[in-house]
């Protein structure tokens, strides 16, 4: 059984621990992102010529693995809802139908992958193609992990144990789901 | 269990009265708040179809940001967190438009006052000749193409010869 | 605002049953009691010191007497010395400074300074000391790999970093940017706690005004370091791939550029100065107030001083390359900027003096490395506003002037600061009382050496001597005898300096076992850990947390007898 302080039990800052400890995750994780994000885009708009290697994504996966995430937010967020009411089962199967969703995404992205791979469109490739795949590749890092943590919530959630949880990890998923809504115009759409 | 109790948050807990019942009010239809940010994400991929390009950055980019802003309002429920969880993540964002903008001048920036990066603009007249043919460069011969590092004098270790050292057949930009 | 859970004593009893029978292993070594886990960082920080120092050491050796044997290491060549620097710089920071400061008295105080049992997260402050652990393990393999250690500075620039062809230790320089990535991940993990454990987990009564003013420098310290540390884990990430999997992120020929590296790093390499300042300024503080017998002279004005020091730090960044190649009108900006920052800082050590105005001051072991911090650091202070200003840095960027600068900030922090707090709360973590005798002969012989090491490299640094050169016998106008004269001199203090340690070490370990019993309260201090005994049991309260009715530093109040008042003292009925 684990232990739980009484310091987790407070909330002098007027939200519970769980969540304000989410944001602050947020926070960090919105940084990382941004700084990599940043100076992806100090390039891109340094050298026209990445327009031309560009081209080369594959737009309808991108597209495809957006509705998949945000179907998957939608099925996070219902979770929630879930949760809230107290349903533990119902919270379990529906944060099960949004790792199914990671999967999916993953899944598409290891196709586009091998394919842009195959031919000749590595990270080596040049500075497009690196940033390319180290974003994608963090982000889809941040899925993964989501994901299990995910798998671990909702086996708790099933036995109806900290429900919280579910409200968290979906807070977590939304923002995968955000970085995700950049990713695909920056690495698909701008060409 | 007080992490029960926690869930389901009849005490009180949180400073704006009763999280319970708050939620149950707030919880949007969530099937239809998903159904605008398809619509949304199917204008973005179609933008590009038209071929305008002020109009692909509008679709792209700024459907991006209002499917953003619809994530972090309805599923993540921002306004319903105290107002400091807001300005944290502003000012994570505005950290990061600052860090682009004082970044730009010396890495997007190609050439600028006394100063030129040569080997960056060479890559990119290769790039541009070569078209969309995809690059297979390893071992570009880097120590041939002048100096790896990028104003002229080596990176970090710019001593007294600072001054004569950046003009590298620059034509003094301003 | 606050929240006082009714179920809050039941539970407290219930859970203390869970831990009555906890072997050896639990209790010590995979503890998640954040008492415990605060020890395993300082004992952890100590002994990278050692490492640390012994490597100022033998670096220190070679510059003033080049080519010798240095005893108990050997011959240093080049590719050595620029590995040593590199590992002292890299250490200090990263494994003394901040595990010592922030992780260290942070776990350890947070909790009991705010009245509660633990940190809001217990496993994941486990494990963050786990990820800390190993990447301290990692960073010692590295000495020992293929090419030895890194030594490409502590600042990593590409293309040094980058290719192997060029800094030699391939391994060596990939182990080092994993050890630092891990710490970077132990310290995110450990700020989450620290964070939200001071937000949330208040004792009733204590308003943002009452909380101890270093928890507030801690806490803000974690915040400045997970706001700024983004971008350069993602440009560690960058930096590991150019040197493992050939990309070409910071290489220009391949669409990279180089001094994205360096905005990158410095762009979290500045507010992380401020990160170490601002907790071994919390610890200053503490100590002045109790041992002046006096409250702190405008706690909410060293409060925005801090929260303004904090924000300005984001934008001073670039001062750090003013001789790299920048746009001059950015270099302007910056420099406007850095100076701007000088005032807030400025401010606070004029609201410390101030405290100490009219106090009856007790000087104490803490008390005198408190006071030390104070001088020595505005010694650091006043000469960064020479380097602050772009035109003058042009001369002595990279110069060992900047070096006695940051030496003169860097040391204060980490190791007067440190000095301050282990003396100061020693007696709450083991229940003794060190030797006040020893630890004055300790202090003088830091702190005399000290400033004998550093007040000549400033005169190096104006003569022109340059940094992470390993021999300066071949430099017409720095092998001059007056010159390595200086030298020498700053080794001899160095050496004093490091054998003085020992003085310390001794007085530690003795004291730990066979110094005399400390009773709650030996300094007759009022903030909340003062009311726990020594040391606190786990759960440190025994399900009795207090109630706060005053603020942490009510010394000498006129309508209190004793010259000091427990903040959670009810107020006379």
């Amino acid at each position: 059984m684990a232990f739980v302080p009484i310091a987790n039990t407070r909330s002098a800052a007027g939200m519970p621990t769980g969540r304000l400890a989410v944001w602050w995750v947020i926070a960090s994780e919105i940084v990382i992102f941004g700084g990599l994000l940043a100076a992806y885009l100090i390039h891109r708009l340094g050298h026209p010529e990445w327009a031309n290697y560009a081209v080369h994504t594959n737009t309808m996966a991108g597209a495809v693995n957006t509705f998949v995430l945000l179907t998957s937010s939608l099925s996070a967020v219902l979770a929630h809802k879930a949760a809230e009411e107290g349903n533990g089962k119902k919270a379990a199967w529906l944060l099960v139908a949004t790792t199914v969703g990671a999967g999916m995404f993953l899944l598409i992205k290891s196709f586009e992958w091998t394919y842009e791979i195959t031919h000749g469109y590595t990270i080596q490739t040049n500075g497009f193609w690196a940033f390319y795949y180290t974003a994608a590749g963090l982000h889809a890092l941040h899925v993964i992990a989501g994901a299990i943590i995910m798998l671990v919530i909702a086996a708790d959630a099933y036995k109806g144990k900290y429900l919280h949880r579910v409200e968290l990890i979906g807070v977590y998923w939304h923002f995968v789901d955000l970085v995700w809504i950049f990713l695909f115009p920056l690495l698909y759409i701008a060409k | 269990m007080s992490e029960e109790q926690h869930a389901a948050s009849h005490d009180g807990d949180h400073h704006d009265g009763d999280h319970h019942d708050d939620h149950g009010t707030h919880h949007s239809d969530y099937v239809k708040i998903w159904k605008y940010l398809v619509v949304l994400l199917v204008i973005s991929v179609l933008g590009p179809e038209l071929e305008i390009k002020w109009l692909t950055l509008i679709t792209a980019f700024g459907i991006a940001f209002v499917k953003a802003g619809i994530v972090v309002k309805y599923f993540m429920h921002l306004g319903h967190a105290p107002k400091y969880v807001t300005y944290l993540s502003a000012t994570a964002l505005a950290l990061m438009v600052l860090f682009f903008y004082a970044v730009s001048p010396d890495v997007r920036m190609h050439e600028g006052q006394r100063w030129e990066n040569l080997a960056a603009k060479a890559e990119v007249q290769r790039g541009l000749a070569e078209g969309s043919g995809h690059h297979d460069e390893e071992g570009h011969g880097e120590e041939g193409h002048g100096d790896d590092g990028h104003h002229g004098d080596d990176g970090h270790h710019g001593d007294d010869g600072h001054g004569e050292a950046s003009d590298h057949g620059a034509d003094g930009h301003h | 605002m606050e929240h006082h859970d009714p179920h809050v004593d039941s539970h407290g009893d219930g859970h203390h049953d869970d831990h009555h029978d906890q072997g050896f292993w639990e209790k010590y070594v995979f503890s998640t009691d954040h008492k415990i886990i605060g020890l395993q960082y300082m004992f952890t920080g100590m002994a990278m010191a050692i490492i640390g120092g012994f490597f100022s050491y033998v670096f220190r050796m070679q510059l003033a007497f080049p080519g010798i044997d240095v005893p108990g290491f050997g011959m240093v060549s080049p590719g050595e010395y620029n590995a040593l620097v590199t590992n002292h710089g890299t250490i200090m920071i990263f494994w003394v400074a901040m595990p010592v400061l922030i992780a260290a008295f942070g776990n350890f105080l947070i909790p009991l300074m705010i009245g509660c049992d633990d940190m809001v997260f217990p496993r994941i402050n486990r494990l963050s000391y786990q990820v800390f652990l190993l990447s301290a393990l990692v960073l010692i393999f590295s000495f020992f790999v293929d090419g030895g250690a890194f030594g490409g500075a502590w600042t990593a620039y590409p293309p040094l970093s980058a290719k192997a062809q060029y800094n030699l230790t391939a391994a060596g320089s990939s182990l080092w940017l994993v050890a630092v990535a891990l710490e970077f991940v132990a310290f995110l993990l450990g700020g989450i706690n620290f964070i939200t454990t001071l937000m949330n987990s208040r004792a009733p009564g204590m308003r943002w005004h009452d909380i101890p003013l270093v928890l507030w420098m801690i806490v803000i310290a974690s915040i400045l370091f997970m706001v700024s540390v983004g971008p350069l884990i993602a440009g560690a990430a960058m930096l590991f791939m150019d040197q493992n999997i050939g990309t070409g992120f910071f290489d220009p020929n391949r669409g990279g550029d180089p001094i994205l590296w360096q905005h990158l790093f410095w762009f979290f390499g500045h507010p992380e100065v401020y990160v170490v300042l601002l907790p071994a300024m919390g610890i200053v503080a503490e100590v002045l107030c109790i041992n002046a017998r006096k409250k702190m002279f405008g706690y909410k004005l060293v409060l925005y001083s801090v929260i303004a020091t904090g924000v300005l730090s984001f934008f001073v960044w670039a001062h750090h390359q003013f001789t790299a190649g920048i746009d001059p009108r950015m270099a302007n900006i910056f420099t406007v900027t850095t100076l701007l920052i000088s005032i807030p800082i400025a401010e606070l050590c004029f609201l410390y003096v101030a405290t100490l105005y009219g106090g009856s001051i007790r000087f104490t072991t803490p008390m005198l490395w408190s006071l030390a911090f104070v001088v020595e650091f505005l010694i650091g202070g006043v000469t960064g506003i020479y380097l602050g200003a772009s035109g003058m840095d042009i001369y002595f960027h990279d110069s060992y002037f900047v070096l006695a600068h940051f030496h003169y900030t860097f040391y204060p922090i980490a190791i007067i600061g440190v000095f301050a707090g282990v003396t100061h709360w020693f007696p709450k973590m083991f229940g003794r009382l060190m030797s006040e005798f020893w630890g004055k002969v300790h202090f003088w012989g830091t702190i005399i050496p000290f400033n004998i090491i550093f007040i000549p490299l400033f005169f190096l640094g104006m003569a022109g001597q340059h940094r992470r050169i390993y021999i300066f016998e071949h430099v017409a106008g720095l092998a001059q005898p007056h010159l390595q004269d200086l030298r020498v001199l700053a080794t001899a203090a160095l050496v004093v300096m490091l054998l003085f340690q020992a003085v310390f070490l001794i007085n530690l370990f003795t004291s730990m076992f066979r110094g005399a019993k400390a009773g709650k309260n030996p300094w007759r201090a009022s903030t909340l850990e003062w009311t726990t005994p020594s040391p606190p049991p786990h759960g440190n309260f025994g399900g009795n947390f207090p109630t706060v009715y005053r603020g942490p530093y009510e010394y000498s109040h006129p309508d209190h007898d004793e010259d000091f008042w427990p903040q959670d003292e009810p107020p006379a009925a």
